[in-house]
Protein backbone atom coordinates (compact mmCIF):
# COMPACT_ATOMS: atom_id res chain seq x y z
CA UNK A 1 0.00 0.00 0.00
CA UNK A 2 1.06 3.67 -1.22
CA UNK A 3 0.71 4.94 2.70
CA UNK A 4 3.12 2.18 3.99
CA UNK A 5 5.81 2.81 1.08
CA UNK A 6 6.10 6.37 1.80
CA UNK A 7 6.34 6.49 5.33
CA UNK A 8 9.76 4.87 5.41
CA UNK A 9 9.37 2.54 8.75
CA UNK A 10 12.70 2.77 11.39
CA UNK A 11 15.16 0.34 10.44
CA UNK A 12 14.73 -2.66 12.50
CA UNK A 13 11.41 -2.57 13.34
CA UNK A 14 9.30 -4.77 11.11
CA UNK A 15 5.99 -4.08 12.12
CA UNK A 16 3.05 -4.20 9.43
CA UNK A 17 -0.85 -3.83 9.59
CA UNK A 18 -2.26 -7.18 7.48
CA UNK A 19 -5.33 -7.07 6.38
CA UNK A 20 -6.87 -10.49 7.37
CA UNK A 21 -10.35 -9.64 5.58
CA UNK A 22 -12.61 -8.74 8.55
CA UNK A 23 -15.88 -7.60 6.88
CA UNK A 24 -17.99 -5.09 8.00
CA UNK A 25 -21.78 -6.00 8.42
CA UNK A 26 -23.96 -4.31 5.88
CA UNK A 27 -27.31 -6.03 6.61
CA UNK A 28 -30.21 -4.56 7.56
CA UNK A 29 -30.46 -2.74 11.10
CA UNK A 30 -33.76 -3.80 13.23
CA UNK A 31 -33.05 -0.46 15.03
CA UNK A 32 -34.40 0.45 18.39
CA UNK A 33 -37.97 -0.44 18.44
CA UNK A 34 -37.16 -4.28 17.29
CA UNK A 35 -34.71 -4.35 20.68
CA UNK A 36 -36.92 -2.85 22.56
CA UNK A 37 -40.21 -5.42 21.36
CA UNK A 38 -37.10 -8.15 22.02
CA UNK A 39 -36.31 -7.06 25.19
CA UNK A 40 -40.42 -7.08 26.03
CA UNK A 41 -40.60 -10.72 24.47
CA UNK A 42 -37.97 -12.00 26.64
CA UNK A 43 -39.42 -10.81 30.00
CA UNK A 44 -42.75 -11.36 29.39
CA UNK A 45 -41.42 -14.88 28.66
CA UNK A 46 -39.17 -15.16 31.69
CA UNK A 47 -41.47 -13.86 33.81
CA UNK A 48 -43.35 -17.19 33.57
CA UNK A 49 -40.20 -19.08 33.41
CA UNK A 50 -39.78 -19.55 29.26
CA UNK A 51 -36.30 -20.22 28.26
CA UNK A 52 -35.27 -20.39 31.56
CA UNK A 53 -34.39 -23.83 33.80
CA UNK A 54 -37.29 -26.05 34.65
CA UNK A 55 -36.33 -25.13 38.44
CA UNK A 56 -37.66 -21.34 38.00
CA UNK A 57 -40.44 -22.85 35.71
CA UNK A 58 -42.10 -23.94 39.00
CA UNK A 59 -43.37 -21.25 40.96
CA UNK A 60 -44.81 -18.96 37.97
CA UNK A 61 -46.75 -21.94 37.10
CA UNK A 62 -47.89 -23.03 40.40
CA UNK A 63 -49.21 -19.45 41.29
CA UNK A 64 -50.81 -18.97 38.06
CA UNK A 65 -52.14 -23.14 38.54
CA UNK A 66 -53.51 -22.02 41.87
CA UNK A 67 -55.19 -18.51 40.75
CA UNK A 68 -57.13 -20.50 38.23
CA UNK A 69 -58.15 -23.49 39.49
CA UNK A 70 -60.84 -22.07 42.42
CA UNK A 71 -62.22 -19.91 39.04
CA UNK A 72 -62.78 -23.40 37.42
CA UNK A 73 -63.90 -24.85 40.71
CA UNK A 74 -66.87 -22.25 41.06
CA UNK A 75 -67.75 -22.85 37.08
CA UNK A 76 -68.05 -26.47 37.53
CA UNK A 77 -70.49 -25.70 40.77
CA UNK A 78 -72.53 -23.04 39.01
CA UNK A 79 -73.11 -25.21 35.98
CA UNK A 80 -73.76 -28.93 38.13
CA UNK A 81 -76.10 -26.46 40.37
CA UNK A 82 -77.76 -24.61 37.53
CA UNK A 83 -77.01 -21.75 39.82
CA UNK A 84 -78.87 -18.15 38.66
CA UNK A 85 -75.42 -16.65 39.15
CA UNK A 86 -71.18 -16.96 39.62
CA UNK A 87 -70.70 -17.27 43.46
CA UNK A 88 -68.60 -14.16 42.95
CA UNK A 89 -68.38 -11.25 41.57
CA UNK A 90 -66.05 -10.71 38.66
CA UNK A 91 -64.07 -7.79 40.59
CA UNK A 92 -64.05 -9.35 43.97
CA UNK A 93 -62.05 -12.68 42.34
CA UNK A 94 -58.48 -10.55 42.37
CA UNK A 95 -59.08 -9.36 45.70
CA UNK A 96 -59.56 -13.00 47.41
CA UNK A 97 -56.64 -13.70 45.22
CA UNK A 98 -54.87 -11.09 46.20
CA UNK A 99 -51.65 -13.00 48.16
CA UNK A 100 -51.18 -15.18 45.44
CA UNK A 101 -51.03 -11.83 43.28
CA UNK A 102 -48.57 -10.57 45.49
CA UNK A 103 -46.52 -13.37 45.82
CA UNK A 104 -46.36 -13.33 41.96
CA UNK A 105 -45.27 -9.90 41.70
CA UNK A 106 -42.75 -10.40 44.61
CA UNK A 107 -40.86 -13.18 43.16
CA UNK A 108 -40.97 -12.00 39.48
CA UNK A 109 -40.15 -8.40 39.73
CA UNK A 110 -36.95 -9.11 41.59
CA UNK A 111 -36.20 -12.01 38.94
CA UNK A 112 -36.53 -9.13 36.05
CA UNK A 113 -34.37 -6.66 37.10
CA UNK A 114 -32.00 -7.27 40.05
CA UNK A 115 -30.09 -9.97 38.07
CA UNK A 116 -29.43 -7.14 35.66
CA UNK A 117 -28.52 -5.06 37.98
CA UNK A 118 -26.33 -7.39 40.14
CA UNK A 119 -24.31 -9.13 37.27
CA UNK A 120 -23.46 -5.53 35.88
CA UNK A 121 -25.76 -6.68 32.66
CA UNK A 122 -27.32 -3.16 32.29
CA UNK A 123 -24.57 -1.03 30.63
CA UNK A 124 -24.65 -3.71 27.97
CA UNK A 125 -28.36 -3.44 27.14
CA UNK A 126 -27.29 0.60 27.02
CA UNK A 127 -24.58 -0.28 24.45
CA UNK A 128 -27.32 -1.53 21.82
CA UNK A 129 -29.50 1.20 20.58
CA UNK A 130 -31.79 1.22 22.90
CA UNK A 131 -32.70 4.24 25.85
CA UNK A 132 -32.99 4.19 29.51
CA UNK A 133 -36.76 5.06 29.09
CA UNK A 134 -36.84 1.86 26.50
CA UNK A 135 -35.57 -0.30 29.02
CA UNK A 136 -38.06 0.90 31.56
CA UNK A 137 -40.77 0.92 29.17
CA UNK A 138 -40.07 -2.92 27.97
CA UNK A 139 -39.80 -4.09 31.42
CA UNK A 140 -42.71 -2.36 33.11
CA UNK A 141 -45.07 -3.52 30.14
CA UNK A 142 -43.64 -7.08 30.16
CA UNK A 143 -44.40 -7.47 33.89
CA UNK A 144 -47.80 -5.34 33.43
CA UNK A 145 -48.64 -7.79 30.94
CA UNK A 146 -47.15 -10.98 32.94
CA UNK A 147 -49.85 -10.04 36.10
CA UNK A 148 -52.67 -9.36 33.38
CA UNK A 149 -52.02 -12.74 32.43
CA UNK A 150 -52.20 -14.23 35.82
CA UNK A 151 -55.28 -12.11 37.03
CA UNK A 152 -57.67 -12.09 33.72
CA UNK A 153 -57.24 -15.95 32.82
CA UNK A 154 -59.14 -16.79 36.20
CA UNK A 155 -62.14 -14.16 34.90
CA UNK A 156 -61.97 -15.62 31.72
CA UNK A 157 -62.36 -19.17 32.74
CA UNK A 158 -65.24 -17.54 34.67
CA UNK A 159 -67.07 -15.89 31.75
CA UNK A 160 -67.10 -18.99 28.96
CA UNK A 161 -68.55 -20.81 32.18
CA UNK A 162 -70.80 -18.73 32.76
CA UNK A 163 -71.86 -18.69 29.02
CA UNK A 164 -71.64 -22.40 28.96
CA UNK A 165 -74.05 -22.80 32.15
CA UNK A 166 -76.24 -20.11 30.33
CA UNK A 167 -76.15 -17.67 32.42
CA UNK A 168 -78.12 -14.17 31.31
CA UNK A 169 -75.14 -12.89 28.36
CA UNK A 170 -75.93 -8.91 29.04
CA UNK A 171 -75.29 -9.34 32.79
CA UNK A 172 -72.51 -11.82 32.64
CA UNK A 173 -70.75 -9.43 29.57
CA UNK A 174 -70.97 -6.07 31.97
CA UNK A 175 -69.37 -7.77 35.01
CA UNK A 176 -66.66 -9.66 32.91
CA UNK A 177 -65.71 -5.89 31.19
CA UNK A 178 -65.63 -4.66 34.97
CA UNK A 179 -63.53 -6.75 36.03
CA UNK A 180 -61.18 -6.85 32.99
CA UNK A 181 -60.40 -3.06 33.24
CA UNK A 182 -60.18 -3.28 37.30
CA UNK A 183 -57.60 -6.01 36.72
CA UNK A 184 -55.58 -3.94 34.16
CA UNK A 185 -55.51 -1.37 36.99
CA UNK A 186 -54.50 -3.68 39.53
CA UNK A 187 -51.82 -4.98 36.97
CA UNK A 188 -49.96 -2.12 36.16
CA UNK A 189 -50.47 -0.48 40.07
CA UNK A 190 -48.41 -3.78 41.05
CA UNK A 191 -45.51 -4.07 38.90
CA UNK A 192 -45.11 -0.58 39.15
CA UNK A 193 -44.54 -0.89 42.70
CA UNK A 194 -43.09 -3.84 42.27
CA UNK A 195 -40.29 -3.35 39.95
CA UNK A 196 -39.51 0.26 42.19
CA UNK A 197 -38.68 -1.76 45.06
CA UNK A 198 -37.09 -4.48 43.26
CA UNK A 199 -34.66 -2.09 41.16
CA UNK A 200 -33.69 -0.64 44.22
CA UNK A 201 -31.65 -3.50 45.31
CA UNK A 202 -29.15 -6.03 43.51
CA UNK A 203 -30.15 -8.81 46.15
CA UNK A 204 -33.13 -11.07 44.89
CA UNK A 205 -34.21 -11.75 48.68
CA UNK A 206 -33.97 -8.51 50.28
CA UNK A 207 -36.32 -7.21 46.33
CA UNK A 208 -38.84 -10.24 47.53
CA UNK A 209 -39.29 -9.48 51.28
CA UNK A 210 -39.70 -5.77 50.71
CA UNK A 211 -41.74 -5.92 47.98
CA UNK A 212 -44.23 -8.66 49.97
CA UNK A 213 -44.18 -6.71 53.24
CA UNK A 214 -44.80 -3.01 50.98
CA UNK A 215 -47.96 -4.97 49.68
CA UNK A 216 -49.44 -7.12 52.15
CA UNK A 217 -48.24 -5.45 55.65
CA UNK A 218 -49.60 -2.10 54.03
CA UNK A 219 -52.77 -4.10 53.69
CA UNK A 220 -52.81 -5.45 56.89
CA UNK A 221 -52.30 -1.99 58.44
CA UNK A 222 -55.39 -0.15 56.48
CA UNK A 223 -57.39 -3.18 57.37
CA UNK A 224 -56.93 -2.68 60.86
CA UNK A 225 -57.16 0.90 60.96
CA UNK A 226 -60.62 0.75 59.09
CA UNK A 227 -61.64 -2.25 61.54
CA UNK A 228 -61.24 -0.05 64.33
CA UNK A 229 -62.52 3.08 62.44
CA UNK A 230 -65.71 0.72 61.81
CA UNK A 231 -65.88 -0.14 65.54
CA UNK A 232 -66.09 3.61 66.66
CA UNK A 233 -68.68 4.21 64.16
CA UNK A 234 -66.62 6.90 62.21
CA UNK A 235 -67.56 5.76 58.76
CA UNK A 236 -66.52 8.69 57.34
CA UNK A 237 -62.69 7.53 57.83
CA UNK A 238 -62.77 4.33 56.61
CA UNK A 239 -62.72 5.63 52.72
CA UNK A 240 -59.36 7.65 53.94
CA UNK A 241 -57.94 5.38 55.42
CA UNK A 242 -58.10 2.89 52.36
CA UNK A 243 -55.86 5.41 50.32
CA UNK A 244 -52.82 4.20 51.71
CA UNK A 245 -52.65 0.73 50.31
CA UNK A 246 -52.16 -0.96 46.74
CA UNK A 247 -55.14 -3.34 47.27
CA UNK A 248 -57.60 -1.01 48.90
CA UNK A 249 -57.03 1.56 46.23
CA UNK A 250 -57.72 -0.79 44.31
CA UNK A 251 -60.49 -1.97 45.97
CA UNK A 252 -61.95 1.54 45.95
CA UNK A 253 -61.70 2.61 42.44
CA UNK A 254 -64.14 -0.58 41.12
CA UNK A 255 -66.41 0.21 44.41
CA UNK A 256 -66.78 3.71 42.64
CA UNK A 257 -67.04 3.28 39.14
CA UNK A 258 -67.26 -0.44 38.29
CA UNK A 259 -70.00 -1.85 40.37
CA UNK A 260 -68.05 -3.60 43.23
CA UNK A 261 -69.48 -4.15 46.53
CA UNK A 262 -66.84 -3.02 49.00
CA UNK A 263 -64.73 -5.63 50.62
CA UNK A 264 -63.55 -3.17 53.55
CA UNK A 265 -64.71 -3.54 57.10
CA UNK A 266 -68.22 -2.79 57.29
CA UNK A 267 -68.66 -2.44 53.90
CA UNK A 268 -68.38 1.11 53.46
CA UNK A 269 -66.87 2.26 50.01
CA UNK A 270 -65.90 5.39 48.59
CA UNK A 271 -68.82 7.60 47.21
CA UNK A 272 -68.31 8.94 43.61
CA UNK A 273 -66.47 12.54 44.75
CA UNK A 274 -63.72 10.09 47.08
CA UNK A 275 -63.41 7.75 44.09
CA UNK A 276 -62.01 10.20 41.79
CA UNK A 277 -59.92 10.93 44.54
CA UNK A 278 -58.65 7.00 44.53
CA UNK A 279 -58.70 6.96 40.68
CA UNK A 280 -55.80 9.90 40.61
CA UNK A 281 -53.97 8.26 43.46
CA UNK A 282 -54.03 5.27 41.34
CA UNK A 283 -52.91 7.16 38.28
CA UNK A 284 -50.63 9.17 39.87
CA UNK A 285 -48.67 6.18 41.69
CA UNK A 286 -48.60 4.66 38.61
CA UNK A 287 -46.79 7.70 36.65
CA UNK A 288 -44.44 8.19 39.49
CA UNK A 289 -42.85 4.61 39.78
CA UNK A 290 -42.33 5.14 36.32
CA UNK A 291 -40.84 8.26 36.25
CA UNK A 292 -38.71 7.38 39.55
CA UNK A 293 -37.96 4.07 37.28
CA UNK A 294 -36.37 5.84 34.35
CA UNK A 295 -34.74 8.18 37.60
CA UNK A 296 -33.14 4.88 38.71
CA UNK A 297 -31.92 3.62 35.25
CA UNK A 298 -30.10 7.67 34.93
CA UNK A 299 -27.62 6.95 36.46
CA UNK A 300 -27.37 2.81 36.68
CA UNK A 301 -23.73 1.40 36.08
CA UNK A 302 -22.46 4.22 34.39
CA UNK B 1 -19.33 -22.73 68.45
CA UNK B 2 -19.42 -19.53 68.36
CA UNK B 3 -17.03 -18.06 65.90
CA UNK B 4 -16.79 -14.03 66.74
CA UNK B 5 -15.35 -13.22 62.74
CA UNK B 6 -17.77 -14.88 61.05
CA UNK B 7 -20.53 -13.53 63.43
CA UNK B 8 -19.09 -9.42 62.20
CA UNK B 9 -19.05 -10.94 58.62
CA UNK B 10 -22.79 -11.99 59.00
CA UNK B 11 -24.11 -8.52 61.40
CA UNK B 12 -22.11 -6.99 58.40
CA UNK B 13 -24.22 -8.49 55.61
CA UNK B 14 -27.57 -8.56 57.10
CA UNK B 15 -27.26 -4.65 58.53
CA UNK B 16 -24.85 -3.51 56.50
CA UNK B 17 -25.52 -0.44 54.21
CA UNK B 18 -29.18 0.70 53.95
CA UNK B 19 -30.43 -3.04 54.87
CA UNK B 20 -30.92 -2.19 58.71
CA UNK B 21 -33.27 0.84 57.01
CA UNK B 22 -35.73 -1.71 55.48
CA UNK B 23 -35.51 -4.03 58.47
CA UNK B 24 -36.51 -0.50 60.55
CA UNK B 25 -39.08 0.35 58.40
CA UNK B 26 -41.29 -2.39 59.37
CA UNK B 27 -40.96 -1.87 63.76
CA UNK B 28 -41.53 1.74 62.78
CA UNK B 29 -44.68 1.04 60.76
CA UNK B 30 -46.17 -1.19 63.72
CA UNK B 31 -45.17 1.73 66.41
CA UNK B 32 -47.26 4.11 64.31
CA UNK B 33 -49.85 1.94 63.76
CA UNK B 34 -50.21 1.53 67.77
CA UNK B 35 -49.83 5.34 68.04
CA UNK B 36 -52.39 5.81 65.91
CA UNK B 37 -54.98 3.45 67.59
CA UNK B 38 -54.21 4.79 71.06
CA UNK B 39 -55.13 8.07 69.15
CA UNK B 40 -58.41 6.81 67.73
CA UNK B 41 -59.93 4.12 70.43
CA UNK B 42 -58.00 5.18 73.56
CA UNK B 43 -56.66 2.17 76.04
CA UNK B 44 -58.41 -0.77 74.84
CA UNK B 45 -56.52 -4.44 76.02
CA UNK B 46 -58.70 -5.87 73.08
CA UNK B 47 -57.49 -3.31 71.17
CA UNK B 48 -54.49 -4.40 72.47
CA UNK B 49 -54.59 -8.17 71.70
CA UNK B 50 -55.72 -7.41 68.13
CA UNK B 51 -53.14 -5.43 67.09
CA UNK B 52 -50.13 -6.89 68.80
CA UNK B 53 -51.61 -10.85 67.81
CA UNK B 54 -52.81 -9.59 64.03
CA UNK B 55 -50.30 -7.36 63.46
CA UNK B 56 -47.23 -7.71 65.16
CA UNK B 57 -46.89 -11.51 66.00
CA UNK B 58 -48.74 -12.70 63.08
CA UNK B 59 -47.01 -10.94 60.20
CA UNK B 60 -44.05 -8.74 61.48
CA UNK B 61 -42.42 -11.32 63.68
CA UNK B 62 -42.23 -13.84 60.61
CA UNK B 63 -41.15 -11.52 58.27
CA UNK B 64 -38.54 -9.73 59.97
CA UNK B 65 -37.58 -13.84 60.78
CA UNK B 66 -37.31 -14.11 57.32
CA UNK B 67 -35.22 -11.33 56.28
CA UNK B 68 -32.36 -12.34 59.37
CA UNK B 69 -33.14 -15.86 58.72
CA UNK B 70 -32.50 -16.50 55.27
CA UNK B 71 -30.15 -13.41 54.99
CA UNK B 72 -27.92 -14.93 57.46
CA UNK B 73 -26.39 -17.02 55.13
CA UNK B 74 -28.72 -17.52 51.98
CA UNK B 75 -27.40 -14.47 49.64
CA UNK B 76 -23.33 -15.40 49.97
CA UNK B 77 -24.78 -19.54 48.60
CA UNK B 78 -26.20 -17.46 45.83
CA UNK B 79 -23.08 -15.38 44.70
CA UNK B 80 -20.52 -18.23 45.43
CA UNK B 81 -18.98 -16.29 48.11
CA UNK B 82 -19.67 -18.98 50.72
CA UNK B 83 -16.49 -20.65 49.24
CA UNK B 84 -14.43 -18.86 50.99
CA UNK B 85 -16.16 -19.32 54.18
CA UNK B 86 -15.91 -23.28 53.93
CA UNK B 87 -12.67 -23.19 52.80
CA UNK B 88 -11.37 -21.83 56.27
CA UNK B 89 -10.75 -24.83 59.01
CA UNK B 90 -13.64 -23.72 61.16
CA UNK B 91 -16.45 -26.64 61.76
CA UNK B 92 -19.78 -26.14 59.38
CA UNK B 93 -21.84 -26.86 62.43
CA UNK B 94 -20.18 -23.60 64.19
CA UNK B 95 -20.97 -21.23 61.13
CA UNK B 96 -24.63 -22.29 61.24
CA UNK B 97 -24.57 -22.08 64.64
CA UNK B 98 -23.05 -18.46 64.66
CA UNK B 99 -25.10 -17.39 61.91
CA UNK B 100 -28.11 -18.76 64.22
CA UNK B 101 -27.24 -16.72 67.30
CA UNK B 102 -26.93 -13.52 64.87
CA UNK B 103 -30.06 -14.42 62.88
CA UNK B 104 -32.11 -14.97 66.45
CA UNK B 105 -30.47 -11.62 67.64
CA UNK B 106 -31.72 -9.49 64.64
CA UNK B 107 -34.94 -10.51 64.73
CA UNK B 108 -35.16 -10.05 68.70
CA UNK B 109 -34.03 -7.36 68.34
CA UNK B 110 -36.19 -5.60 65.28
CA UNK B 111 -39.50 -7.33 66.51
CA UNK B 112 -39.67 -8.33 70.38
CA UNK B 113 -38.21 -4.48 71.25
CA UNK B 114 -40.93 -2.62 69.02
CA UNK B 115 -43.73 -5.38 70.11
CA UNK B 116 -42.72 -4.35 73.79
CA UNK B 117 -42.88 -0.78 73.05
CA UNK B 118 -46.42 -0.96 70.43
CA UNK B 119 -47.73 -2.96 73.60
CA UNK B 120 -46.91 -0.13 76.39
CA UNK B 121 -47.79 2.88 73.79
CA UNK B 122 -51.78 0.59 73.08
CA UNK B 123 -52.75 -0.15 76.65
CA UNK B 124 -49.85 0.62 78.96
CA UNK B 125 -49.27 -3.62 79.76
CA UNK B 126 -52.43 -3.66 80.75
CA UNK B 127 -53.00 -7.08 82.08
CA UNK B 128 -49.36 -7.97 80.91
CA UNK B 129 -50.56 -8.07 77.41
CA UNK B 130 -47.52 -6.53 76.40
CA UNK B 131 -45.32 -8.35 77.84
CA UNK B 132 -46.90 -11.73 77.09
CA UNK B 133 -46.75 -10.69 73.53
CA UNK B 134 -43.22 -9.86 74.04
CA UNK B 135 -42.46 -13.24 75.50
CA UNK B 136 -44.18 -14.79 72.69
CA UNK B 137 -42.03 -12.66 69.70
CA UNK B 138 -38.77 -13.69 71.56
CA UNK B 139 -39.51 -17.22 71.63
CA UNK B 140 -40.84 -17.26 68.20
CA UNK B 141 -37.98 -15.44 66.70
CA UNK B 142 -35.66 -18.25 67.72
CA UNK B 143 -37.91 -21.06 66.12
CA UNK B 144 -38.18 -18.65 62.97
CA UNK B 145 -34.67 -18.07 62.80
CA UNK B 146 -33.76 -21.53 62.81
CA UNK B 147 -36.30 -22.49 60.87
CA UNK B 148 -35.65 -20.22 58.15
CA UNK B 149 -32.02 -20.32 58.12
CA UNK B 150 -32.27 -24.00 57.01
CA UNK B 151 -34.58 -22.76 54.09
CA UNK B 152 -31.42 -20.42 53.39
CA UNK B 153 -29.12 -23.49 52.68
CA UNK B 154 -31.75 -25.71 51.32
CA UNK B 155 -33.33 -23.65 48.81
CA UNK B 156 -32.56 -20.86 46.40
CA UNK B 157 -35.34 -19.53 46.54
CA UNK B 158 -35.84 -19.51 50.22
CA UNK B 159 -37.11 -16.34 50.83
CA UNK B 160 -40.46 -16.78 48.80
CA UNK B 161 -41.03 -20.25 50.46
CA UNK B 162 -40.21 -18.63 54.12
CA UNK B 163 -42.70 -15.99 52.70
CA UNK B 164 -44.92 -19.03 51.33
CA UNK B 165 -45.25 -20.23 55.09
CA UNK B 166 -45.31 -17.58 56.67
CA UNK B 167 -48.71 -16.17 55.12
CA UNK B 168 -50.34 -18.35 53.52
CA UNK B 169 -49.32 -21.51 55.78
CA UNK B 170 -49.86 -19.79 58.95
CA UNK B 171 -52.08 -17.18 58.19
CA UNK B 172 -54.57 -18.58 55.57
CA UNK B 173 -54.58 -22.32 56.21
CA UNK B 174 -54.35 -21.61 59.91
CA UNK B 175 -57.75 -19.46 59.83
CA UNK B 176 -59.23 -22.49 57.61
CA UNK B 177 -58.09 -25.92 58.82
CA UNK B 178 -58.02 -26.26 62.60
CA UNK B 179 -55.03 -28.61 62.37
CA UNK B 180 -52.86 -26.49 60.49
CA UNK B 181 -52.69 -24.61 63.73
CA UNK B 182 -51.18 -27.15 65.56
CA UNK B 183 -47.93 -27.15 63.55
CA UNK B 184 -47.35 -23.14 63.10
CA UNK B 185 -45.10 -21.40 65.43
CA UNK B 186 -46.96 -18.78 66.16
CA UNK B 187 -49.16 -20.86 67.85
CA UNK B 188 -46.35 -22.21 69.92
CA UNK B 189 -45.38 -19.13 70.57
CA UNK B 190 -49.24 -18.16 71.89
CA UNK B 191 -48.91 -20.59 74.53
CA UNK B 192 -46.10 -19.44 76.16
CA UNK B 193 -47.88 -16.26 76.02
CA UNK B 194 -50.79 -17.58 77.26
CA UNK B 195 -48.79 -18.43 80.58
CA UNK B 196 -47.43 -15.40 80.76
CA UNK B 197 -50.52 -12.88 80.09
CA UNK B 198 -53.22 -12.33 82.94
CA UNK B 199 -56.58 -14.08 82.21
CA UNK B 200 -57.79 -15.57 78.93
CA UNK B 201 -56.62 -12.22 76.77
CA UNK B 202 -54.41 -14.23 74.97
CA UNK B 203 -55.12 -18.01 73.53
CA UNK B 204 -54.04 -20.36 71.64
CA UNK B 205 -54.88 -23.63 70.18
CA UNK B 206 -51.93 -25.49 71.32
CA UNK B 207 -51.13 -26.55 74.98
CA UNK B 208 -48.07 -25.44 76.58
CA UNK B 209 -45.87 -28.77 77.15
CA UNK B 210 -46.81 -30.01 73.50
CA UNK B 211 -45.82 -26.06 72.56
CA UNK B 212 -42.09 -26.08 74.25
CA UNK B 213 -41.40 -28.84 73.14
CA UNK B 214 -42.07 -28.96 69.78
CA UNK B 215 -40.64 -24.97 69.71
CA UNK B 216 -37.52 -27.25 70.90
CA UNK B 217 -37.63 -29.76 68.47
CA UNK B 218 -37.82 -27.70 65.62
CA UNK B 219 -34.75 -25.40 66.72
CA UNK B 220 -32.43 -28.32 67.01
CA UNK B 221 -33.45 -30.28 64.47
CA UNK B 222 -33.19 -27.22 61.82
CA UNK B 223 -29.94 -26.24 63.41
CA UNK B 224 -28.43 -29.70 63.39
CA UNK B 225 -30.18 -30.36 59.42
CA UNK B 226 -28.49 -27.25 58.51
CA UNK B 227 -24.89 -28.01 59.62
CA UNK B 228 -25.41 -31.37 57.75
CA UNK B 229 -26.64 -29.41 54.73
CA UNK B 230 -23.54 -27.16 54.69
CA UNK B 231 -21.15 -29.83 55.21
CA UNK B 232 -22.76 -31.41 51.90
CA UNK B 233 -22.79 -28.21 50.15
CA UNK B 234 -22.40 -28.15 46.54
CA UNK B 235 -22.38 -24.84 44.41
CA UNK B 236 -24.58 -24.56 41.64
CA UNK B 237 -24.33 -22.12 38.53
CA UNK B 238 -26.81 -19.31 38.32
CA UNK B 239 -29.86 -20.45 36.74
Amino acid sequence: MAVEHSAAPPSGDQTRIHNIGYRSYDGPRLGRAYARRSLYSQSLRGAYGLGRSVKSKVLPMLLFVVMCVPAAIMVAVAVATKAKDLPIAYTDYALIMQAVISLYVASQAPQSVSRDLRFKTVPLYFSRPIETADYVRAKYAALASALFILTAAPLLVLYVGALLAKLDFADQTKGFAQGFVSVALLSLLFAGIGLVIAAVTPRRGFGIAAVIAVLTISYGAVSTLQAIADARNNTGAIPWIGLFSPVTLIDGVQTAFLGATSSTPGGVGPTNGEGIVYVLAVLGLIATSYGLLVRRYKKVGL
Amino acid sequence: MYDPTVARLTYRALLGRRRALILGALPLLLLVIAAVVRALAGADDQTAVNVLGGFALATMVPIIGVIAGTGAIGPEIDDGSVVYLLSKPLKRPTIIFTKLIVAIAVTMVFSAVPTLLAGLILNGNGQQVAVAYTVAALVASIAYAALFLLLGTVSRHAVVFGLVYALVWEALFGSLVPGARTLSVQQWSLAVAHKVADGDMVTSDVALPTATVLLVMVTVLATWYAGQKLRSLTLAGEE
